[in-house]
């Protein structure tokens, strides 16, 4: 009995409260964003709120499920799991629905799951597995091949799927990929063409050349051992240009016009008055009216089931992308700093339990689950806000959403299991 | 160093997003209100707008309701030609007219209500109210708007309007399609007049839809109706005013000195107040309005800044009075004008000389009243310091600056004093003589009816008086104390006497003889103000203003007044005789001087005031003849008192 009770304090109870915390606080926007005329129990299944009401029930159910398997089931499964994952989102194209033109989601009967949802732990589990492998050397290009393949396979699935938003998810692999001896460089690349990209579309190729050229030169000037730099450097500029003008020729022919628009929104590429009129009222709707419910909220909010923006569904898909815009109606500065605090909490404890796992397997995999958590609230929140440039993903445990939800419940549940383990390792 | 990199980027977007959120809610934040909040749509529900009534309780003016049909083009159901035929047909236009309409409301908002027929007649309302529902789209807005039950005093009563741009802009109460108080009583009493309205605060979503009561109604409020007012005005009189008036330009202004309340308040010519109601509002205002030759919107009593003339002569006797300079008893010489060495400064009729104060009034004589005027600016060292006294004194009777009272309009008039000479002629390079003309009420002397009136009514109490007001009552409130607080003027009571005896003889031997009213002592001063225009810009005389006030009766007077005509030439001519007859219908409530009524009424200036825009060359004065009518109006068949009917077509 004694080990019994023992087994089950040694959950971490700090994510787990963190988690519910947020899970509660958003059940109550949802049901702010969502409720159509009178609120008449808080367990009404005809209103979205109620339908979720039923999510976060099955949730716990599927807690007690996940954290009822070995932890060694989820290491030696990884690749099943990922395999079926896989499986799923190729079956998309046969079976799939499409919805808002993505073809992401199952439908089976009056339900409907999104696959995508579920690769994101699948995928982390894999990568932990191969990381973990005490053959991989995360330095050597032929692992590093390997695992970007591992991520490569879902993000493009879904990319196919038109479902571009989830497909930048996978980027967040990148942190793991470092902490896990990924070589510095490869930072130093990724920052300096994010950078790239930006500069040329705000100010135009020959300006980000000019500037290039300018760095690169004072970086050579104050290079100890110039013999044979200058090729170096000069294939360095060569591929600047080149990539400058990629992204340009990208963001003109390659994007849809909505993506395309979205970031002429961002980085203010428009100039023409009428056509920028006329994009706020289309492209930018969204953003405009999502900001304005937040900044009307003020320090303390206008109170539950208060906010007037909400109650008038002025901004759309507010129940489950726009959610945070309700927080900010509806709680203000108190409420949504608070949730900001929330996730970060949450994030650096995972991140903090992540580093002291011993085994490598626990660690990468708590490392994905941070990460995956990370892009998700960052990309989220900031574009809720303006910040970041209009991606149409969910805010983990918050958004309206079954597949969702329940996606980053195993996602962390599985991390707080393997975490429970981190003693009988060995 | 790598376990740190995911860390401090979670822990640094943390702070963006929290310095973001500070920024978009904290910083860049005003405080909620309510009426910016455009998720909240706000209904107004209007109070009845208080009811006026004469001094007598006689109701002026009412509401009546008018019902607009309004449209919302976006709602509009289409429909087919025979249900637009059917339509147009119970509104009474023609499909052209819809199309137009429905056009023009597009063209203005397809999301906002527009006007489509306003003021439906009551008939129609009935008949369309039953099938409204029918054309999707169209509803019918119910309005008030004013009932005038009377014919006269449109510059009295005022009228409403819609608000403009500028005052919602600066009085957060009013919103767009409002009506305001534009003139008159409307606008100076616009706050007790027209309530509070109350409003409904309504959640509406992002299609503009209704969908339901905000905070279930909790901040919604009920409108507080207007307050109904009684003004000072008498109806008969004003109305019997605004006949005397006819085929005449000028004023009246009537008051009671014992209170300050104005019994009558006419300009002439003037308009039927019906016409600034209803859907030819605009129309007539602007016809109104651009008449630049009758301005009828142009109050005479209140805003026509007249040389004063010989009426001013008694303000100069008390002021010569008080500051010592000369006595009751003392005579001047008149040798048909005043003579300053050989040259004549003034003109002067025929009448006995050598003359003292008394025969000086009775006999409007010039002479005696500039070397009175005179030895006022003479006394002191410096000419500016006597008109300085001088101006104080005629200050203090009203003169020369606003009133400060519940008119919405009123002009300052002008009082000269030392330094407007010095600014006109340069520091001390003028004298007494220069300025004569003011000792007689012309030159630089300016003052508007109703300050004259004012100044008998002061003449009258013997040295004080109430400022000239319209408000009498206000249902549940006390007026303001400034009405009834006595202002007192610089000349000591004991002065008044004798000049309040001039005044009387003015009518028992002086120039008013004439038109005395048995059983009543009146108190007057003529007066007769030469005047000039510009022709093509070659100064032109016309023929003179005759101008008349009085009071009466002389010892506890009910009644003063001014009266002035413009071009009527000599003052006993048209203003003493319409001062005679206002006052004895006043007082006695009838008219038994018959003979002076029918005179008033045969005969008109209409003639004199289309002279100087004829283009031809003109006799003033004397050399012209008067226009008499035929076919005149009466109290009997003049419309006064017939509702609705517009007797004044410009």
């Amino acid at each position: 009995m004694l080990r019994e009770n023992q087994r089950h304090f040694k959950f971490d109870w700090i994510t787990v409260i963190l988690f519910l915390l947020l899970l509660g606080f958003g059940y109550f926007n949802i049901m702010s964003a969502s409720h159509v005329g009178e609120i008449t129990s808080y367990f009404d299944t005809d209103q979205l709120y109620g339908k979720h009401l039923i999510f976060i029930g099955l949730t716990f159910a599927l807690i007690v499920i996940i954290l009822s398997f070995e932890a060694k089931f989820y290491e030696q499964f990884a690749s099943v799991i990922y395999l079926v994952a896989m499986l799923a989102l190729i079956g998309l194209f046969i079976f799939g629905k499409d919805v808002n033109g993505a073809r992401s989601w199952y439908g089976i009967g009056s339900m409907t799951i999104q696959p995508s949802e579920f690769a994101k732990f699948a995928t982390a589990l894999a990568v932990a597995k191969y990381i973990s492998d005490l053959q991989t050397n995360m330095t050597t290009i032929k692992d590093q091949l390997r695992v970007a393949a591992i991520i490569f396979i879902p993000a493009l699935l879904i990319l196919l799927q038109n479902d571009a938003g989830s497909t930048i998810v996978y980027l967040a692999f990148f942190f793991v990929f470092y902490r896990e001896g990924l070589q510095q460089v490869y930072l130093i690349i990724a920052l300096s063409l994010i950078i790239l990209a930006v500069l040329a579309l705000k100010f135009g190729i020959l300006i980000t050349a000019i500037a290039a050229a300018v760095i690169i030169t004072i970086v050579y000037l104050f290079r100890k051992k110039k013999r044979g730099a200058v090729l170096q450097h000069i294939i360095v500029l060569i591929f600047t240009v080149a990539f400058s003008y990629g992204v340009k020729l990208f963001y003109e022919h390659g994007l849809k016009a909505h993506q395309q628009n979205r970031i002429s929104l961002w980085l203010r590429l428009e100039k023409d008055p009428a056509k920028l009129e006329r994009m706020k009222k289309v492209e930018a709707y969204n953003l405009i009216q999502s900001e304005q419910a937040i900044s009307s909220g003020g320090i303390s909010g206008k109170g539950f089931l208060q906010g007037t923006r909400t109650t008038g569904k002025f901004v759309p898909e507010q129940h489950t992308d726009y959610i945070f815009s309700t927080v900010g109606e509806e709680w203000g500065f108190v409420g949504t700093s608070f949730v900001v605090i929330l996730f970060v909490l949450l994030i650096v404890r995972v991140l903090y339990l992540a580093e002291a796992q011993k085994s490598q397997f626990s660690r990468v995999y708590g490392y994905g689950v941070a990460s995956i958590l990370f892009v998700h609230f960052t990309i989220n929140i900031g574009m809720v806000m303006g910040l970041i440039p209009t991606v149409g993903i969910p805010l983990p445990f918050f958004s309206y959403g079954g597949s969702g939800l329940w996606g980053f419940t195993i996602l962390l549940f599985i991390f707080v299991k393997l975490d429970s383990n981190k003693i009988n390792e060995w | 160093m790598r376990k740190l990199l995911l860390l401090t980027t979670v822990i640094l977007v943390g702070l963006v997003f929290i310095a973001r959120l500070f920024y978009l809610q904290v910083y860049d934040n005003t405080a909620y209100n309510i009426f910016e909040d455009n998720a909240i749509r706000k209904v107004y529900n209007y109070p009845k707008r208080g009811y006026v009534y004469d001094r007598n309780g006689k109701l002026l003016v009412a509401n009546q309701p008018s019902y607009d049909v309004m449209v919302i083009p976006r709602e509009v159901a289409p429909l087919d030609s025979l249900q637009i035929e059917e339509f147009c047909n119970l509104l009474k236009i023609t499909r052209e007219d819809y199309d137009n309409k429905l056009e023009k409301a597009t063209h203005y908002s397809p999301r906002l209500p527009s006007p489509f027929v306003p003021q439906l007649s009551k008939k129609d309302y009935a008949v369309l109210q039953e099938k409204i529902r029918k054309f999707e789209g169209f509803y019918i807005l119910k309005r008030s708007l004013r009932s005038y039950q009377t014919n006269i005093g449109a510059n009295v009563l005022g009228d409403l309007g819609e608000v403009n741009r500028k005052t919602i802009e600066n009085d957060a109460y009013y919103t767009l399609g409002d009506l305001i108080g534009k003139q008159g009583i409307e606008k100076t009493y616009e706050e007790t007049l027209r309530g509070v309205k109350g409003i409904k605060f309504i959640q509406k979503d992002r299609f503009n839809k209704n969908i339901g009561p905000f905070k279930e109604g909790t901040l919604d409020t009920l409108p507080q109706p207007g307050k109904d007012v009684t003004i000072t005005i008498d109806s008969d009189l004003q109305a019997y005013g605004e006949l005397l008036m006819k085929h005449k330009r000028g004023g009246i202004v009537a008051i009671d000195p014992s209170s300050g309340e104005i019994l009558a308040m006419v300009t002439g010519p003037s308009y039927n107040p019906n016409l600034l109601v209803g859907r030819e509002r605009n129309k007539n205002f602007s016809s109104l309005f651009l008449d630049k030759v009758n301005k009828p919107t142009f109050d005479r009593g209140l805003q026509a800044q007249y040389p004063p003339g010989s009426p001013f002569k008694v303000i100069n006797a008390l002021i010569g009075l008080q500051e010592n300079v000369v006595t009751v008893d003392e005579k001047f010489t008149c040798r048909m004008g005043y003579y300053y060495g050989s040259r004549r400064l003034t003109g002067c009729h025929h009448h006995r000389s050598p003359i003292a104060m008394n025969g000086g009034i009775a006999q409007s004589c010039n002479a005696y009243f500039v070397n009175v005027y005179r030895r006022i600016v003479d006394k002191y060292d410096d000419a500016g310091e006597g008109m300085n006294v001088w101006a104080n004194h005629a200050k203090s009777f009203g003169l020369g600056n606003f009133l400060n009272n519940d008119l919405s309009v009123g002009q300052p008039g002008r009082i000269p004093d030392g330094d407007y000479y010095d600014r006109q002629y340069g520091d001390n390079r003028w004298g007494s003589t220069y300025i004569v003309s003011n000792a007689i009420g012309q030159g630089e002397v300016e003052a508007t009816p109703i300050q004259l009136a004012n100044m008998v009514a002061a003449i009258g109490n013997r040295g004080y008086y109430y400022t000239p007001h319209i408000i009498k009552n206000i249902e549940g409130e006390t007026i303001d104390s400034k009405y009834t607080t006595p202002k007192y003027t610089t000349i000591d009571k004991k002065h008044f006497e004798p000049v309040v005896q001039g005044m009387f003889d003015v009518y028992n031997e002086g120039t008013a003889k004439h038109i005395r009213i048995p059983g009543i002592d009146i108190c007057g001063k003529t007066g007769t103000a030469e005047n000039f225009i510009k022709i093509d810009s070659v100064k032109t005389q016309l023929t003179d203003h005759s101008i008349f006030v009085a009071f009466a009766p002389k010892d506890n007077p009910k009644i003063a007044i001014a009266v002035f005509v413009e071009n009527g030439y000599w003052g006993g001519r048209f203003a003493g005789k319409m001062a005679s007859l206002m006052i004895e219908k006043h007082i006695k409530g009838h008219i038994t001087r018959t003979d002076l009524e029918k005179w008033i009424l045969t005969h008109s200036l209409e003639d004199e005031y289309k002279k100087p825009y004829s283009g031809e060359p003109f006799k003033i004065n004397g050399e012209s003849r008067l226009q008499v009518i035929e076919n005149y109006a009466t109290e009997e068949n003049y419309p006064l008192k017939n509702q609705n009917q517009i007797d004044v077509k410009l």
